[in-house]
């Protein structure tokens, strides 16, 4: 059974004018079908304002759909009686580090959500503390939030999630705000989540370096998934990525440039390593 | 138009007991019309810098001087170099707060006290400068996609004509085309005006694609003050800092350790593969066709 | 200038004082409340005085972090203070224009002050030891009984303890704004109160909604990590009573006894 399954999803926004009636409809997701297996790494790219957000947030049922359905673990996230269990299900990392994280010290923030779920106290503790360890912050869980890098922050908020024991992570943007040095820390943390504690991951970003790590990749454009495919696959569409507004990593930009000249270079390099491979065999 | 900045030292809560020490001993010198990037990791104190030359902050220790002027100096007109010293602060959308783009962007000319004809068109200047569609001008800056209101929070700024505007990571939280858009902004600015850019950045690619020169903060301090090409040489150096080099120079120099003929002096992807593509023709399969 | 607020800033440290069940800390720093207006002579002052001082000591935090709180509250200090001086009638010490300065006065005027001061100090000794959250789940614990009354206790609660963990990232945030809007030329030394109080508007706005943007984000985070009120919510941290919690009651109720009895005996 698939994890996360979206079957024709739509999702409309309705702004409305000052006496409530309806001003206009944005459609932010529009017929978007994707299927998610148990242990698998997901990315969703896209530009700003292309859906993914909203997509991500009907996975943790923050926003219903439209039309169409979307179920978590077989339940369909518009049903109320699964509400919690889904949010447990599939837990959610926002882009603001600042704006996540409820403790004063960072052990209390990682407990916060095994409080809310009722874990007895002893097993909170003990959450706490492995949860703490798998994103590498246990050394810290007596600081303040506030004493810490953008990068700690997100791994803390991370722990706050492994914590209620979820089968799957979503991230929306996790590093967006963050320097070069707090987002390799990050995504080191979300592969370990997935390499070593097989744990779901859905990854939404906007830096193509990120979702090479994917096992598959979802690139979404107005709303509506417009490629897919491993890394490779999605990553040898140079042209089209930058069509949508998309750039690709460094070494991607250099194959396709030298491709372009006539160097027999193959199709889908994305890492620097790679690349270089690549080259001494022809060099 | 010259900005010096000589010896100067910056300490935090200084003679207390969180003196935390941000600059040391850094001296440099801007020129009319340079292009400057500047690289460190974060709190490396390149924001204290940046604070430092616009008069927000005052020096610990040394000067800086505006036209031959010690900025810190009694009768010096504050107002008048926070003009001429533009700055931008990371997610600078988040100061927008007037009802609309326009008159948000009249603030600064507002503030330095020109007549309202001068003020309203520096605000027009501005805003057409940053490529904003002219029917944005009077809708609420809150309205905006989030790369709009950057351009008119940067507008807000070049509407005191500065001559050095220095930008501290104005790409922060965008995403690829944003970016571009903002760093081709900021380019056309420069190219077209006599406007010295002072830009923060931590992408090495970014610098090493607009800037003529590099200053390099590690702890405080300024490393490497030079041109893209001698201070991208420094790799091993810039690693230990926490900083790398563009990618495409670490392409050439992982080819060289492999023992390809290639000069590593490329920054640039372009330049990069034209060297790639040098040697390939040299090399036996490429010179065989 | 704002960064310097300290008031509920905790200071990590490993104290006897931070291990005292919050409870405890809460009813002794209302007791002292209580206390510094139970007498009216010096002898007072010098218990009071002792009591704060000895906690100060135990609670390992620098005491230059006690007085910055001060710093926030000077211009409320400083009206205390001249109101005080002018408003208490009795013996003319000082008279200049139609204002006197009366002897009551001025004894009045300082009390006041110490008083204030005192009390500042004494809360920010129980902010400084205890992290909000702890602060928190202790009103919570000692309001329990008004649950009876159907009062959303543990609301309250969180609602605190959210203000509290955000003032530090507010000021932080206030400072920025302010530096922005220097670099575009705006003045907030104005003499003028007016143009002053309008100065602040370019502040004020972005800071609102930041705020607002803040609130929305955490409340979906909050969701997002299954928070639904009270219910069902178990703590991580459940306040239990130790011996040493005991005897700082038993200390804090001695202490009391003793300003109220020794200000009564000895009229210095």
């Amino acid at each position: 059974m698939d994890l996360i399954k979206a079957k024709n999803l739509i999702f409309d926004y309705i702004r409305r004018d000052k006496d409530g009636e309806v001003d206009g409809v944005t459609r932010a997701v529009n017929n978007v079908n994707l299927s998610v297996k148990q242990g698998d790494f997901i990315a969703i790219l896209g530009h700003n304002g292309s859906g993914k957000s909203t997509f991500a947030k009907h996975i943790n049922s923050i926003l219903h759909p439209t039309e169409g359905t979307i179920y978590v673990d077989g339940k369909d996230t518009r049903d109320e009686q699964y509400l919690w269990d889904i949010r447990q299900t599939a837990g959610m990392v926002f882009q603001n580090p600042d704006n996540q994280i409820i403790g004063t010290v960072v052990e209390e923030d990682v407990g916060f959500g095994p409080e809310n779920m009722g874990v007895p106290t002893k097993e909170i503790w003990e959450r706490v503390y492995e949860s703490l360890n798998i994103v590498g912050m246990y050394e810290y869980r007596k600081k303040s939030p506030n004493k810490l890098s953008g990068g700690q922050k997100q791994r803390v908020s991370i722990a706050g999630v492994l914590a209620m024991h979820p089968k799957c992570i979503i991230l929306d943007e996790p590093t967006a705000m963050l320097d070069p040095v707090g987002r390799k820390e990050v995504i080191r943390a979300v592969r370990a989540l997935n390499d070593v504690e097989k744990i779901t991951v859905i990854l939404i970003t906007h830096y193509m370096e990120e979702a090479i790590y994917a096992d598959r990749i979802y690139v979404m454009d107005k709303g509506s998934i417009v490629l897919e495919g491993e890394p490779h696959e999605v990553f040898e569409q140079v042209d089209r990525l930058e069509q949508l507004s998309l750039s690709v990593p460094e070494a991607t930009k250099m194959a396709h440039e030298l491709r372009r000249k006539g160097v027999p270079l193959k199709e889908g390099i994305i890492s620097e390593d790679e690349l270089v491979s690549e080259l001494m065999k022809i060099l | 138009m010259s900005l010096i900045v000589n010896h100067v030292n910056y300490i935090y809560g200084e003679k207390t007991a969180m003196e935390v020490r941000a600059l040391s001993d850094v001296s440099f010198k801007i020129e009319d019309g340079e292009f400057i990037g500047v690289i460190g990791h974060t709190g490396c104190g390149k924001s204290t810098l940046m604070q430092l030359l616009n008069g927000i902050l005052k020096p610990s220790s040394g000067e800086i001087y505006y036209n031959g002027q010690d900025i810190s100096d009694e009768d010096f007109d504050k107002k008048l170099l926070r003009s001429k010293v533009g700055l931008v602060f990371q997610y600078p959308e988040h100061q927008l707060f007037e009802v609309d783009v326009f008159t948000d962007v009249c603030f600064g000319p507002k503030n330095m006290g020109l007549d309202d004809n001068e003020i309203q068109l520096r605000a027009y200047d501005a805003l057409k400068a940053v490529g904003l569609r002219d029917e944005c001008f009077y809708v609420s800056p809150f309205d905006l996609s989030g790369g709009e209101k950057r351009r008119v929070a940067i507008a807000g700024v070049l509407a005191m004509k500065p001559d050095i505007l220095i930008l501290d990571e104005p790409t922060a939280g965008l995403d690829p085309k944003g970016r571009e858009e903002i760093l081709g902004l900021i380019k056309k600015l420069h190219d077209e005006s006599n406007i010295s850019i002072v830009l923060v950045s931590h992408s090495m690619e970014d610098v090493a694609e607009y800037a003529d020169r590099i200053i390099v903060i590690d702890d405080g301090r300024i490393v490497f003050d030079d041109t893209p090409q001698n201070v991208f040489e420094n790799y091993e150096m810039l690693n230990e800092m926490g900083l790398s080099v563009p990618a495409a120079k670490r392409v050439l120099y992982k080819l060289l350790e492999k023992g390809i003929p290639v000069r590593a002096k490329a920054i640039t992807v372009a330049d990069a593969v034209d060297e790639i593509y040098r040697v390939y023709q040299n090399s036996g399969l490429g010179g065989a066709r | 200038m704002i960064r310097e607020i300290t008031i509920g800033q905790y200071y990590p440290a490993d104290s006897v004082i931070h291990r005292l069940d919050p409870r405890v800390k809460i009813v002794a720093t209302l007791i002292f409340i209580i206390s510094l207006f139970m007498f009216d002579s010096f002898i007072g002052y010098a218990i009071v005085v002792a009591f704060l001082a000895m906690c100060i000591l135990l609670s390992k935090v620098p005491f230059s972090y006690m007085v910055k709180g001060l710093k926030a509250i000077f211009m409320i200090l400083m009206l205390t203070v001249v109101i005080n001086m002018l408003m208490t009638p009795g013996e003319p010490m000082v008279s200049f224009y139609k204002l006197t300065i009366t002897k009551e006065g001025f004894r009045q005027a300082i009390f006041m002050a110490l008083r204030l001061i005192l009390l500042i100090i004494g809360s920010s000794v129980m902010t400084l030891t205890t992290t909000p959250n702890n602060l928190t789940d202790a009103m919570e614990s000692l309001l329990k009984p008004l649950k009876r009354f159907k009062a959303p206790v543990h609301e309250i609660a969180m609602m605190m303890s959210i203000a509290l963990s955000f003032i530090p990232i507010l000021i932080e945030e206030t400072d920025k704004i302010m530096k922005a809007q220097m670099a575009r030329g705006a003045d907030f030394e104005n003499k003028n109160l007016i143009k002053r109080v309008k100065s602040y508007v370019p502040i004020l706005v972005p800071l609102f909604i930041s705020a607002f943007r803040r609130a929305g984000d955490l409340a979906m985070a909050m969701e997002a990590r299954c928070y639904h009120g009270g219910d069902g919510r178990t703590k991580m941290k459940s306040l239990k009573y130790q011996r040493t919690d005991y005897v700082a009651y038993a200390i804090s109720v001695l202490y009391i006894v003793a300003v109220v009895v020794v200000s009564r005996v000895f009229k210095v």
